[in-house]
């Protein structure tokens, strides 16, 4: 028993290693959870660009004809903004249910805070294992692009970040919102409905943004979605963008990550301190 | 064991220093200035009802949530400056079971050691020796949702002893389980405490508290109505034995009024009438000799409900 005495206070190595590497941690945790969903990842992950390519591409593409659009064929104009959404719907999973899950319904968060990992930690774990799972499947996507000869090797691998980009602009946002939730009474729902699905529809993924009239165009210029597809485009065959309008572009996406991924970590502090 | 004890907490410095402790919420004090101390190895609990405090107060030891003012260290630290640092030494074992229903049962444990920046290989051998010791082994690979309310309790707890805690929090560690599933998680804790682990728990259960904590303090709408060990509580504010009669739900009140004067004391719950008094069968036959003729009757130790009763005027679960 003479064993318990008071042993001087070392700082502790356990929680200088969770202050440095807290987040790391999260995302394997995370990463580990993703794992016992596997098959839906993976199959979304082949399956959908497959699905879309020969749908839009092949399907639409030979009803469009022959006619280049911004350039090229229909099948070059579509596979980046077709791969920047396909990161955009893994976003729109990954910081929806989880998140509100995590506050209210299987509270891991309040589990994990426990630990010597601060909120703001949870937060940017949430962030590093969406970017692993919307950058592999972009690089998934873009292999598949490579086989319908939609891009070629080179510059367009580049896409694949910008891709993961326009997933996080889209979805750090969101998870703001989720974590200022008590509960889901359908908005989940709504933001896929009312915010995925037009963004998606109005942001130049399928036409050109400017063939639609100028009372339509506005929803383009606020989507993360618009702003990320130009620059994929830019990198997947060199689509003509004005340097200005390209600086507008990587502003756009980083002035939605930077400021509501801070404002993610000042809400769950709030919420898990409280 | 106890002048050992003693001894201990005479010559080591408290692990936590609660003083003037006070939590507010908008304009409701969740925690109204309660100061206590917890020295090393000490199995020391909260008793009250809900909503006394206790969970905010263990939130607070716990250092997740800040408080609004007092002086709170935690192992020699301050929580607001030192979070990480006084986590890193503490289990937590929460009221609300928050597993994650998504991993295994042993991968729950894993993923939770490496938030203490505990290697893979450390964190595989710590969870099957944690899984042996909640008896879970068998169920390692299985789903946390498959597990029955005292499983999920236990792994909760070897969860938060996957950093070898110098201090243990327990919140309701008991609460909604069966007597059995009880009986096996008390033993669990006996092992910890006899290995030397600083407890501290709440709970509402006085049979728990008289079990677990070497010394307690019984709280109620946020402050501390007495401190002591469960016998010197009992000894303080009650009385060794208690009669218990039952006249009928709507005889017990009138009746006790005519049996004021009956023990020490006479208290009267909407089911039964109390009787504190030294000497339970005594008093009964004292009272059927005066022609009380209650429908049962019956005598028992005195309890730290009484003590709580006693206290507040309140029964501990209402």
């Amino acid at each position: 028993m003479t064993a318990i005495q008071t042993r001087v206070l070392d700082a502790s190595p356990s929680a200088a290693k969770a202050r440095r590497f807290g987040a790391w941690y999260v995302a394997e945790h995370r990463l580990r959870v993703m794992r016992s969903y596997v098959s839906t990842v993976v199959i979304g992950a082949i399956g959908t660009p497959l699905l879309y390519l020969i749908a839009m591409g092949v399907g639409l593409g030979h009803l469009v004809g022959s006619t280049p659009i911004d350039g090229v064929s229909y099948l070059q104009f579509v596979a980046p903004a077709l791969m920047c959404s396909a990161a955009v719907t893994v976003a729109s999973e990954e910081f929806t249910y989880p998140v509100l899950s995590g506050f209210k319904w299987n509270p891991t968060f309040i589990g994990i805070s426990s630990s010597p990992i601060t909120p703001g930690q949870i937060i940017d774990g949430m962030v590093i294992s969406v970017i692993v799972r919307a950058f592999v499947t972009s690089v998934i996507y873009w292999v598949i692009i490579l086989f319908f000869g939609a891009m070629t090797v080179g510059v367009s691998a580049l896409s694949v970040i910008v891709a993961t980009l326009v997933g996080l602009a889209f979805g750090i946002p969101i998870m703001t919102y989720i974590a200022t939730l008590e509960r889901d009474t359908g908005q989940i729902a709504m933001v896929m409905r009312l915010v995925l699905l037009p963004l998606t529809l109005f942001s130049g993924t399928f036409f050109p943004l400017t063939s639609m009239p100028v009372y339509l165009q506005w929803i383009g210029w606020i989507s993360p979605i618009w702003h990320g597809t130009q620059l994929a485009r830019v990198l997947a065959y060199g689509a003509q963008v004005p340097g200005w309008l390209i600086v507008v572009h990587v502003l756009f996406l980083l002035a939605l990550i930077v400021p509501f991924w801070w404002l993610s970590r000042r809400i769950a502090k709030r919420r898990l301190t409280a | 064991m106890s002048p050992v004890g003693v001894t201990l907490i005479i010559v080591s410095s408290p692990v936590i220093v609660a003083s003037e402790l006070v939590k507010r919420y908008g304009g409701v004090t969740a925690v109204g200035g309660i100061s206590f101390e917890v020295a090393p190895g000490e199995s020391f609990g909260l008793l009250g009802p809900n909503g006394a405090g206790k969970s905010t107060t263990m939130r607070m030891v716990g250092a997740v949530s800040t408080r609004t003012s007092g002086r709170l260290t935690i192992l020699g630290l301050d929580p607001d400056h030192d979070g990480p640092e006084i986590r890193a030494q503490l289990g937590v074992v929460p009221q609300a079971d928050n597993l994650d229903e998504e991993l295994r049962v042993r991968e729950n444990l894993m993923v939770y050691g490496r938030y203490f920046g505990l290697p893979m290989s450390y964190v595989r051998r710590k969870a099957d020796d944690l899984l042996a010791f909640a008896q879970l082994q068998d169920k390692a690979k299985s789903k946390v949702t498959d597990l029955s309310g005292g499983m999920k309790r236990r792994l909760t707890i070897a969860r938060g002893l996957m950093n070898d805690p110098r201090i243990l929090l327990l919140d309701e560690p008991t609460t909604g389980l069966d007597p059995q599933a009880r009986h096996i998680l008390w033993d669990r804790l006996f092992r910890l405490k006899e290995q030397g682990t600083t407890l501290v728990l709440t709970t509402h259960y006085m049979d728990e508290a008289e079990q677990l904590c070497d010394r307690l303090i019984v709280v109620d709408k946020g402050v501390i109505m007495a401190e002591g060990t469960p016998a010197s509580l009992i000894r303080e504010y009650s009385t060794r034995e208690v009669l218990e009669l039952r006249f009928g739900a709507d005889r017990n009140a009138e009746m006790a009024e005519s049996l004021s004067g009956s023990g020490d004391r006479v208290e009267a719950l909407p089911d039964r009438v109390l009787v504190y008094t030294a000497d339970g069968e005594g008093e009964l036959a004292r009272l059927t000799e005066a022609g009380i003729r209650p429908l049962t009757s019956l005598v028992r130790r005195s309890s730290l409900e009484d003590v709580f009763l006693r206290l507040t005027g309140r029964s501990l679960i209402e």
